[in-house]
């Protein structure tokens, strides 16, 4: 069934999300926050190399230890041999996931596990860590991704043969891989334009810099049952990875979804549960385990740093007809960057006759990458909204213009194949034509800057159950955890469909033993096919509803609608029948029936795209090179907001976001490339004083295939603010910055090369 | 017939021998596979494993159940994940 | 090394705890007390989720030792509402959707508290300056902001 046109009740309201007393008064229980009986705590001894060989691990000294209950390395855990599936946010490697989770034979990054322990306290595991020694034969390292690239440069893994390459390479490299995407004849393209502009762009490694560390706690009892608690995106992907990689039936694992403190993608990965486990295995203790946040910084999976360049064509008038790209992004130490994505979303919100994007996913000796916000696309249209804008000067046609001129829309198909359906761009780039910041006046040496963005949203496996409590009140479980609110919006739509308010409705997170299996957080799903399977077992309910009123009447089901909470004689032929409320009939449950619930498992396709276009205006301070954001709006099509608020805050917390990546955010490597910046004084993430407020304005173009018509919002925003701020930056002090971040050093620079 | 297409330098080409472009009798996206790894064996598999498919301009992660008109036009894409 | 025996008050009553002398005042509230409110997300005192008040000042409990505890009076998330009666700034966070993960939340609240103790009528800058030590990475600051101004308009009395 289909909202989309119905008058709605609760869908659309702002109500009080029902974990938010429990997180204003410090009781919400985030994984580290956990505690067993007896446990011991767990750390981890990670290489001081970039690349090394590890000749040998002695533990002997780190076992003897008084307080030390275990020590594992990776003889601890099944070696697997080399296999691609697709379980979790990306194509995943299980021998490289194992590796990195536990070095096996090379220290691939400064950071890599190498060893762990587990003893009585914090303080012992450490004195424990600094007694294992360690011998490496130090390798020469590279981080760079043109340098990765360059024949000469060390080599990762002998075995890595580039893929997408025909005939393969006979000698091995650091390029995993080579994608390329065409559309129509980019010769051609540039043959017949009347202007072309063409630029290369950099971008430097960031964090999702979540402020909760990565944390859990792990008991493997002595029958073999594992029982997790942790923080993460999904646990039902910790308990597929945690039974891969130690070899167990996953119905001896048990995960239990604690609240969980930002993720972004970067915890949609397994760092430290399976250790966890194989402490608690040789020990016979529990074992808590959190990182430190120079072990976040140096050990979980900061997303790509990456080289772009860009070409375009365009007619006089402003029509691009052709667009050329090359992207060449750091996987890290294992192949796996978000290169596919990037390659196809730059040109997404365009109709160009002529595209062609060559992509090469590089490894290097630097953290895996992990999936963060809309993985590849900032940075692909870091690049194409830059090079855009500079187009549409070097033509005199205004950036919004150009946007317009070049628009996507239902119909246009895509470089990478699909057809754009049930899109919202136009509709978004009318809001930003219309929004007052657009027609503002502008201050002296102030700059605007405007930039757009895409990201295609995912569907994907979801569970959930609904049960009508004797009382009548309604609980929702959902497989999903709450990254950003979800359990409000869960709670809601099973309130509209019931026609109840949703304070009679309570939603949570059931853990993998009690709910059936559902993807992890991520990708923007959750509203869309999470929502799906809760509205989906909430019409289930109803039908029970209503069929427990027609036996209570002794009527046909068909002669019994359902309204507001109430089930009622479908017009007079039906009966008189006073209505049944939800209270009264489940109050009677047991005897009409049985107990009334429904499970729902949804495999959602139909996602709706995203779209967004982003304004800002900046003054920079030509001495100090300091950027300030003056004025920042939003604009995006979000299909419909389940609940505005937190569709807003996804809105202003991805842009902010950008912000910090735009401007301050990047891994600093010395000489032996190690990070000299693992901690948040200098990884400068966005605090309070440095953002204005951020105005997000929710265009709605229902996506036909929810319900209620929602798209995913949670990672466009984080796609614009790059190229819109660095078009600010152009349009304040007349200067490109094309290298990100665009930090107070680089902006002097660029100021004094100007003269 | 519906149509399959892969993008060039995708790595699919390696089961296909470089060809990108290529008929296949099928109705279903369950028969498709079948037939995909008939005509080029391990691309079927391939492509339910680890590859999305757009049918006809919508995208599938899953295309399981996915129905197929004769003039489908279907292409393979890396799979998405997310953030 | 025999641990220090600390007497002091938390949120308003008499407490007595055990500590190592290394032992940071975070680590004491959330392992050895259990109140579990305060977080870690950095441990040098560059994020503020770990923000309690001592004697009426903010601090970053990581870098507070233990035994510095002694004879002064904290305050921590878990004392700042009035048994089930929420303050003004916890309703306010949730009225204004403050707060989507929550991590950063209690050290923000207490921090925000801290704020309008000495000054009930901050500006939107001075609000983010003062705050500018509680990083979140969620919201963009937007919504706290403005929860925070409406909650020093409550407790000026002037809306509810």
């Amino acid at each position: 069934m289909n909202y989309i046109s119905s008058d709605l009740k609760v869908v659309g309201t702002r109500p009080i999300r029902p974990d938010g007393v429990d997180k204003v008064t410090g009781r919400a229980i985030f994984a580290a926050d956990t505690r067993a009986s007896g446990m011991l705590w767990g750390k981890i001894l990670r290489s001081p190399h970039a690349h090394a060989r590890i000749v040998s691990i002695d533990t002997s000294k780190a076992e003897a230890l008084k307080g030390v209950y275990a020590v594992v390395t990776s003889k601890d855990f099944p070696e697997i041999a080399s296999e691609e599936a697709f379980v979790g946010e990306g194509p995943m490697n299980f021998r490289d996931l194992s590796d990195n989770i536990m070095a096996r034979g090379k220290a691939l990054y400064e950071g890599h596990a190498i060893a762990a322990v587990a003893a009585t306290t914090a303080a012992i595991a450490d004195e424990a860590l600094a007694l294992i020694d360690v011998t490496y034969e130090v390798l020469p390292h590279v981080i760079d991704v043109d340098e990765a690239m360059q024949p000469g440069a060390p080599v990762l893994h002998a075995d890595m043969f580039t893929a997408g390459v025909n005939p393969k390479p006979a000698t091995p490299s650091n390029i995993a891989k080579v994608v390329t995407f065409k559309k129509g004849d980019i010769d051609a393209g540039f043959a017949e334009a009347d202007v072309i502009f063409e630029d290369s762009y950099t971008t430097k490694p960031v964090h999702q810099a979540y402020i909760e560390p990565h944390a859990c706690l792990a008991t493997y009892a002595p029958d073999g049952q594992v029982t997790i608690h942790a923080s993460s995106q999904g646990h039902f992907m910790i308990r597929a990875y945690t039974a891969k990689l130690l070899g167990i039936d996953m119905a001896q694992i048990r995960v239990n979804p604690a609240e969980i403190g930002g993720g972004f993608g970067g915890k949609t990965l397994i760092y430290l549960e399976p250790v966890a486990v194989a402490l608690s295995r040789k020990s016979g203790k529990s074992v808590k385990m959190q990182m430190t946040r120079e072990e976040v910084f140096r050990g979980s999976g900061p997303t790509s740093g990456a080289s772009v360049t860009v070409k375009l064509g365009a007619k006089k008038d402003g029509t691009i007809v052709a667009a050329q790209q090359v992207l060449k992004f750091q996987a890290g130490a294992y192949a796996g960057s978000p290169i596919g994505p990037g390659c196809m979303c730059g040109f997404a919100m365009y109709d160009i006759p002529n595209i062609d994007v060559l992509g090469y996913d590089v490894v290097s000796n630097r953290p895996k990458v992990a999936a963060y916000r809309a993985p590849g696309a900032p940075i692909s249209s870091f690049a194409v909204e830059c090079a855009v804008d500079d187009l549409a000067r070097k033509l005199g046609i205004d950036p919004l213009v150009i946007r317009e001129k070049n628009a996507a829309v239902n119909g246009t198909k895509t470089h990478y194949g699909p057809t754009h359906s049930n899109i919202g761009f136009t509709q978004v780039l009318e809001a930003t034509r219309a929004h007052p910041h657009w027609k503002a006046p502008l201050k002296e040496g102030h700059g605007r800057g405007l930039a757009v963005g895409f990201w295609f949203n995912i569907g994907g496996e979801s569970s959930a159950t609904v049960h009508i409590n004797e009382d009548g009140t309604v609980m929702v479980a959902t497989g999903s955890p709450d990254i950003g609110g979800s359990r409000a919006s869960m709670g809601m739509m099973a309130a509209e469909v019931l026609g109840i308010p949703v304070s009679k409705v309570k939603a949570i997170v059931a853990d993998t033993a009690s709910i059936g299996f559902t993807f992890l957080t991520g990708g923007s799903r959750v509203t869309f096919a999470t929502g799906m399977a809760v509205t989906q077992a909430t019409e289930k309910v109803v039908d029970q509803l209503k069929a427990r009123a027609a036996a209570t009447w002794d009527i046909p089901v068909d002669a019994v609608e359902w309204k507001d909470g109430k089930a009622y004689p479908a017009g007079t032929n039906a009966g008189a029948f006073e209505p049944l409320d939800l209270a009264a009939i489940a109050l009677k449950q047991g005897r009409t029936g049985g107990p009334i619930n429904a499970e729902v498992s949804v495999n959602a396709q139909g996602a709706g795209a995203g779209f967004g276009a982003h304004i800002c205006d900046v003054a920079v301070d030509k001495e100090t090179g300091k950027v300030d954001i003056i004025r920042y709006t939003a604009i995006q099509d979000v299909g419909k907001a389940i609940h505005p608020s937190y569709v807003e805050g996804q809105i202003q917390g991805g842009a902010a976001q950008g912000i910090g990546w735009a401007l301050s955010e990047e891994y600093i490597y010395n000489a032996k490339g190690q990070m000299d910046n693992p901690g948040f004084l200098d990884y400068r993430c966005p605090v309070a004083s440095d953002l204005p407020m951020i105005e997000a304005v929710l265009v709605e173009v229902p996506n036909p295939r929810h319900p209620f018509g929602a798209r995913g919002v949670g990672e466009v925003p984080i796609v614009p603010p790059m190229a819109a701020i660095s078009n600010a930056i152009k349009g304040a002090i007349g200067l490109r910055m094309p290298d990100l971040p665009m930090s107070p050093p680089k902006i002097r620079a660029a100021v004094d090369a100007a003269g | 017939m519906p149509k399959v297409v892969l993008s060039s330098g995708s790595a699919s080409l390696a089961f296909t021998g470089g060809v990108t472009e290529f008929e296949v009798e099928a109705t279903s996206f369950r028969r498709l596979i079948l037939e995909l790894d008939k005509r080029f064996p391990g691309l079927g598999t391939q492509v339910e494993e680890s590859m999305a498919v757009a049918i006809d301009g919508e995208i599938f992660q899953d295309a399981y159940s996915a129905e197929l008109r004769p003039g489908s036009e279907i292409v393979l894409i890396p799979k998405i994940g997310g953030g | 090394m025999s641990k220090s025996h600390v007497t002091t008050t938390i949120n308003g009553e008499a407490a007595e705890f055990l500590c190592e002398t290394q032992q940071t005042l975070l680590d004491v509230l959330r392992d050895v007390v259990g109140l579990t409110g305060a977080k870690e997300g950095c441990a040098s005192g560059d994020c503020g989720a770990c923000s309690v008040l001592i004697d009426g000042t903010l601090v970053c409990s990581c870098l507070v030792l233990g035994v510095e505890a002694e004879g002064k009076s904290i305050t921590t998330i878990e004392g700042i509402a009035q048994g089930d009666h929420l303050h003004p700034i916890q309703q306010k966070f949730l009225e204004h959707a403050a707060l989507q993960c929550g991590f950063c939340t209690p050290g923000l609240i207490v921090a925000t508290k801290a704020l309008l103790d000495e000054n009930p009528n901050p500006t939107e800058t001075e609000a983010r300056y003062w705050l500018a030590g509680n990083l979140c990475r969620c919201t963009g600051y937007d919504k706290v902001i403005r929860a925070v101004m409406d909650a020093a308009a409550v407790m000026r009395g002037e809306t509810v």
